[in-house]
């Protein structure tokens, strides 16, 4: 009996945190399915007014002429940038994470503080100088340009992420391979990456989400629509004095149903991580 | 295994080569544009038959427009903007103090009126071709307005049907107030550059506004103001063309001036924006820009294609084919009052808003409220500093360094460096690709931002001034130290508002964690998935959901209080109440992260050590506290400090949901930093020095954390 009712509670608890996390959510899907004319009313069930599809098919393009081929390019644009931002920083992080987390070395304690430094910087200050750091480069107006500028976020967060994980895996079986005569690299890749994985797939996710949702960069960079990511394409629906809300709300959701559809498998594996990933105390 | 690895990095390197290849273009012509919606249809159309006719090409770049300036100011100077873009004669002033505009005298010959010339004028010199204009008119439907209205004071009183309002308009915003004040005879800014917006001619205009807005709808933002006239719930509402474009067909709709104000006797008079097509100092150059400019702005078919299609109000004759509300919306403009194109008009918005918001929440008379907004102005406009010696910066700048090098000596003697250094060098093959990285992409451009702070003035030509910005803000500007918009005061709150986050945020971030690494739960995948809702949409758009939610009459939050029987909350109009709003919208925002990471922390402890605790019968509340808690806290530290960091910075809910309001109360230190940088005279020097001193806050507190730490190991 006591073992239902504590099933019950915790399911009670769940469901109570869902529906905090799900309610705002269903009120930009009532919006994103509503049509013209509904009336404004206190109202705590969200249901779309007049419900249609009209604002989907607005913001994929069919309104205009011939635009569904330009959202397919920029959804690209979006998952290229996104996935390259992922790669490229846990690519540079995780030896990173793992010399910071497993050897001693000369400007370890400084690196850290810079790192942690680098997070404390208001990005308001630094805008203008990375502009004109990517103009140097040649970079402007380019996707590689922009992936260099997201991993820049994406990175220190990375080593820190990675470097955490890394020194609560056990060290007992590095030094057994190390005594079996693999060398430091071999243990870094057969041993530690497996058991590090979990956390390697949360931190690409997380490198995903932000290069994928962000505009206000990716607007001042670049200048095609060609090279446009989603997120900018979403923002134009606000003008400077009205706005189309529906638009808007039906082109979120869109956005945002691949970085669903991507944690649901991410989680498969950070479920997975634990079986396959060989930490045996 | 290192196939797989292989294959990864193969992965990885096509990804790069894919996202370098970019297809290259010749030399068209660049126009950008903020439109949407009919205006840039028309514009793309009109676009493709000028270069099917002339053979050039256009090419149209439509931007979102809060990232519209930031753009233009960054790519024009240094050759990477467009050759045309359009805008509202608003912001000319700025582009002009920033060199963003090339003289158009020559592309603008043709048959314009004086009226929509004037604003586009610096110093007596055209920087624009007039292509439309755009100010408020009163928008009625037929079916629930009377059929005369003499005066709004008769609008407002005539009989309406249940649930009807009689008008809705943007109460709160100064644009539309402005229409009210210039019925008075007040002004929002003095022919000199001055703020205009005190005296009884502004404080009837409030009373006035404040009259009204008893018997209007509650909060009306623009959405609101559409929502209630499209579903038949106000009888007129006060808006511009674009409002036309959100309107079905099937509504009786009627354009008129702005009535009278039968207390003054004069109509409403709103302000006139003139939008025009501005050539950058390279555009300028080229002969074929010129012509395009030019006959998008005189041409008959481009005239009576921006009218029909775009449904604009065409600044040039009045265009073949115009709409009868087209037509209304040209009459509507001539009593309008043109725009100020002063450099100040900028800083006279937010302290007028201010005080009209002020005013009609009763916080204060109308009379305190625009003298403090007066003296909010003064503040804001205050001339840099003159120029003061270098050598202060220099000595600090130098004995920073030395300090530097002294350490570093100081470590390099230490014995055993040489052998210590050796010993790192396996440890430097990990880490040097990721230190360049982080050093020229991260470090530098910090760097420089900091450089920035030293200096005073728009972006084009900086002065220097030294500590100027730092004393400035140290002092409060001269203030009381804990006073409105205080560097103390404002840091006060940010940490109330860090706090607060960031305990939501672990402890709900861990509950749900612990709760769903329990294995035998069901319909697990789904509960995670959902409870990733908050962070997998985009931000900016479930913010804004939020600050719908919270809205007086017509948000859900209040609409739940009231199936309890509790009362409803201005949630806006308090300091607690508008905090709290914020911080649920940052806690809703923020919690997943916290339980993926915890859940990721979670998979890395060995499940045999919770078996063993287990076996040796520890209850769930030790196994958490004595066993898991210890363990998760190595792998959690790191994310709670990012996080406490990050919410600390976490510009965008405060700036969505309660923009600071009431009265700027809310905000932190960042969006303290991005008014200066954006609403008040862009004074991006002062908002760097913000961001330094929020810098060194930071840093001074994790050190401290930092030696505490140490402190307490070395036990």
């Amino acid at each position: 009996m006591k073992k239902h009712l504590s099933a019950f509670a915790i399911h009670f608890a769940i469901w109570l945190a869902v529906l905090f996390a799900v309610y705002p959510v269903l009120w930009v899907v009532s919006l994103a399915f509503s049509g013209d004319g509904g009336a404004p009313e206190p109202r705590v069930i969200p249901v779309p007014a007049h419900p249609g599809f009209g604002n989907f098919r607005a913001f994929l393009g069919f309104a205009d002429d011939g635009g569904f081929g330009l959202f397919l390019t920029q959804l690209g644009n979006s998952l290229l940038v996104s996935l390259a931002t992922a790669a490229v920083a846990i690519v540079i992080a995780t030896p990173a994470a793992y010399a910071l987390a497993r050897m001693p070395f000369v400007g370890k304690r400084s690196a850290m503080r810079v790192l942690l430094a680098t997070q404390m910087f208001p990005a308001v200050a630094s805008a203008v100088p990375l502009y004109l750091l990517l103009e140097t480069l040649h970079l402007l107006d380019s996707r590689a340009g922009l992936v260099l500028v997201y991993a820049t976020t994406a990175i220190p967060f990375a080593i820190f992420q990675l470097r955490g994980t890394i020194e609560t895996i056990p060290v007992d079986l590095e030094e057994a391979a190390m005594v079996d005569g693999a060398t430091r690299l071999q243990a870094f890749v057969k041993v530690v990456l497996p058991a590090a994985r979990p956390a390697i797939a949360v931190t690409a996710l997380f490198a995903f989400m932000s290069a994928w949702n962000e505009f206000i960069l990716a607007a001042t960079l670049l200048s095609r629509k060609s090279a446009f990511t989603l997120p900018i394409v979403l923002q134009s629906y606000v003008g400077e004095h009205a706005a189309s809300w529906g638009t808007f709300a039906a082109g979120a959701l869109l956005v945002s149903a691949p970085v669903m559809a991507l944690f649901y498998l991410v989680q498969r594996q950070l479920v997975a991580g634990l079986t396959a990933g060989g930490v045996k105390g | 295994m290192m196939t797989r690895l292989l294959r990864f990095a193969c992965f990885c390197v096509s990804l790069l080569v894919l996202v370098t290849c970019a297809p290259a273009e010749k030399a068209p012509i660049f126009v950008w544009h903020a439109y949407r919606g009919n205006e840039a249809k028309a514009l793309e159309q009109l676009s493709q038959d000028y270069g099917r006719a002339h053979g050039v090409r256009i090419e149209l770049l439509a931007l979102p427009y809060s990232a519209y300036a930031s753009k233009l100011e960054a790519a024009i100077p240094h050759g990477h903007g467009p050759d045309v873009f359009i805008d509202a004669h608003e912001r000319l002033a700025s582009y002009h103090r920033n060199h963003l505009v090339a003289p158009a005298t020559a592309a603008a010959a043709g048959d314009f009126d004086a009226s929509v010339l004037d604003p586009l004028r610096v110093d007596g010199t055209l920087y624009g071709v007039p292509l439309a204009s755009k100010c408020l008119a009163l928008i009625v439907n037929e079916d629930l307005a009377p059929k005369s209205i003499a005066s709004m004071e008769g609008l407002l009183e005539s009989p309406m049907p249940q649930g009807v309002y009689p008008l809705a308009y943007e109460a709160q915003s100064a644009y539309a107030h402005a229409a009210i004040l210039h019925a008075w005879g007040g002004q929002m800014l003095r022919p000199d550059g001055s703020f205009g917006m005190v005296g009884p001619e502004a404080e009837a205009s409030l009373e006035t506004a404040k009259a009204w807005s008893a018997k209007l709808a509650k909060e009306p933002d623009a959405a609101l103001v559409t929502q209630l006239f499209t579903s038949g719930k106000a009888a007129a509402v006060i808006s511009g063309p674009w409002f036309l474009a959100d309107l079905g067909g099937t509504m009786k709709v009627k354009v008129l001036p702005l009535p009278m104000l039968a207390a003054t006797g004069k109509p409403l008079r709103p302000f006139l924006t003139v939008e025009a097509a501005m050539l950058t100092p390279d555009g300028a150059k080229r002969s074929e820009v010129q012509d395009f400019v030019h006959w998008l702005a005189t041409d008959a078919e481009a005239l009576r294609v921006r009218s029909t299609v775009g449904k604009q109000v065409v600044a040039s004759g009045g265009g073949g084919g115009e709409s009868e509300t087209t037509r209304a919306f040209r009459d509507a403009a001539k009593g309008a009052m043109p725009m100020p194109t002063l450099p100040t008009m900028r800083s006279t918005w937010v302290p007028a808003e201010q005080a009209l918001r002020k005013a009609l929440r009763g916080d204060a008379s109308p009379h305190d409220a625009l003298e403090e907004a007066k003296a909010r102005f003064i503040d804001a406009i205050r001339p840099p500093p003159p120029p003061p010696p270098k050598t202060p910066l220099l000595l600090v700048m130098g004995a920073a360094l030395l300090l530097l090098t002294f350490r570093i000596v100081q470590r390099v003697r230490e014995p055993g460096f040489r052998a210590e250094l050796r010993a790192s060098k396996p440890a430097y093959k990990y880490v040097t690709h990721a230190a360049v990285i982080v050093f020229a992409l991260v470090v530098l451009p910090l760097i420089a931002g900091t450089a920035t702070s030293f200096f005073a003035g728009t972006r084009s030509d900086p002065t220097y001034v030294g500590f100027a910005n730092y004393a400035a803000i140290l002092t409060a500007r001269g203030g009381d130290l804990l006073g409105h918009g205080s560097f103390y005061l404002t840091l006060l709150v940010t940490i109330l508002w860090t706090v607060l986050n960031v305990f939501f945020h672990v402890g709900i971030g861990m509950a749900l964690a612990l709760l769903l690494s329990r294995e035998k739960l069901r319909l697990r995948p789904l509960y995670r998935t959902l409870l990733i809702l908050p962070w997998a949409v985009p931000s900016y758009v479930t913010a804004l959901s939020w600050k719908g939610m919270f809205h007086r009459q017509f948000g859900a939050i209040n609409a739940i209080l009231a199936a309890l029987g509790a009362e409803p909350i201005s949630w806006f109009a308090k300091f607690s109440t508008a905090l709290a709003a914020n911080v649920a919208t940052n806690v809703w925002l923020g919690f997943p992260f916290m339980m993926v990471v915890t859940m990721g922390a979670l998979t890395s402890i060995p499940k045999e050590v919770l078996e063993a605790a287990e076996v040796d019968g520890a209850t769930p509340w030790q196994v958490f506290w004595r066993v898991k808690f210890p363990l998760l806290k190595p792998s959690l530290l790191p994310a709670v400090a990012l996080g406490a960091v990050w919410t600390f910075n976490m510009f965008n809910v405060v700036f969505l949901v309660s923009g600071g309001e009431p009265d700027e109360s809310t905000d932190i230190l960042v969006s303290a930093a991005y008014r200066w940088a954006f609403t008040r005279d862009a004074q991006l020097g002062y908002a760097a020095a913000y961001a330094v001193m929020i810098f060194m806050l930071l840093f001074g507190t994790s050190r401290i954390m930092e030696w505490f730490g140490e402190k307490r190991e070395g036990k």
